[in-house]
């Protein structure tokens, strides 16, 4: 497993993910900077992303779509806040409606993430995720649980279909 | 919260019935009114005022009143019970970490 340590601060609304990868930091900085290669690993397993806007320049946005198992689509948000190429990459990440505009009334969490590189020539990359607020920590989780618990229920669906055959 | 015996089995028996399963599906997120519900399916008011009673008693749907109707949300709490909300995002870096490794790993 690549992830060197996990650190959550409930207080300090922070969760740090650190990892190790056996690439240089540029090819790394391409996961993120590539859309076709960032789309291979942003959603969650049974909701693969499509990046349709990814401009990650200061004060630039992405715009991505996720579709679920029953086909549904789940549109989502970058806005660029400090990017230094290819060493890291900072941005608010928030809902967007069905089309793909943000939420406006929704809370968004920032990420800063950063790439150094290791004197084995691999790479570290430490991610922290930041909430604004308790209560925003509690509606962006309970949005994304919603969609969780949905596809959930369709994995019954599909049990339960397949043990009456 | 901890989740008991008694009230797993309660979860377990409320979703165990494909009908009660589209009645949380739809009151994710959107409450509805038992009577657009009942509309939704080939049963009788009376069926479907059963089937919410069962879903309630689990804990999965809560009712509330708005003027002479009664709502029907589903309660999303009682379903993620234990886990807290950082081991959720936990579990998604974590996730991501793994897919990147297996991009890098790929040579691409």
């Amino acid at each position: 497993m690549p992830v060197t340590s996990i650190d959550k601060d409930p207080e300090a609304l922070t969760m740090t993910v650190v990892a190790d990868f056996d690439a240089p930091v540029e090819r790394v900085w391409r996961l993120w900077s590539d859309p076709r290669q960032l789309e291979q690993w942003w959603g969650p397993p049974g909701y693969p992303a499509t990046f349709l806007q990814h401009d990650l320049t200061p004060g630039g946005d992405a715009l991505y779509a996720m579709t679920g198992p029953d086909g549904e689509r789940h549109h989502g948000w970058w806005r660029v806040v400090a990017v230094d190429p290819p060493h890291g990459l900072e941005f608010e990440d928030g809902f967007a409606d069905d089309d793909g505009a943000p939420v406006p009334d929704m809370p968004t969490m920032t990420v800063r993430m950063t790439l150094e590189p290791r004197p084995d020539g691999g790479t570290t990359m430490t991610n922290v995720t930041t909430f604004p607020s308790a209560e925003a920590m509690q509606q962006i989780m309970e949005m994304g649980a919603e969609e969780g618990f949905k596809a959930a229920l369709a994995q019954i669906d599909d049990l339960l279909a397949a043990e009456a055959v | 919260m901890v989740v008991d015996i008694q009230e797993r089995d309660l979860l377990f028996h409320a979703l165990s019935d494909a009908t009660r399963r589209d009645i949380v599906r739809r009151a994710v997120g959107a409450a509805h009114s038992i009577s657009d519900l009942a509309e939704a399916y080939p049963m009788s008011f009376a069926a479907v005022q059963k089937h919410v009673a069962v879903l309630e008693r689990a804990g999965l749907v809560s009712k509330e009143r708005q003027g002479r109707e009664r709502l029907v949300r589903a309660e999303i709490g009682a379903i993620r019970s234990a886990r807290s909300l950082l081991d959720d995002l936990e579990a998604l870096w974590r996730a991501r970490v793994e897919r990147m490794d297996e991009i890098l790993d790929e040579g691409a």
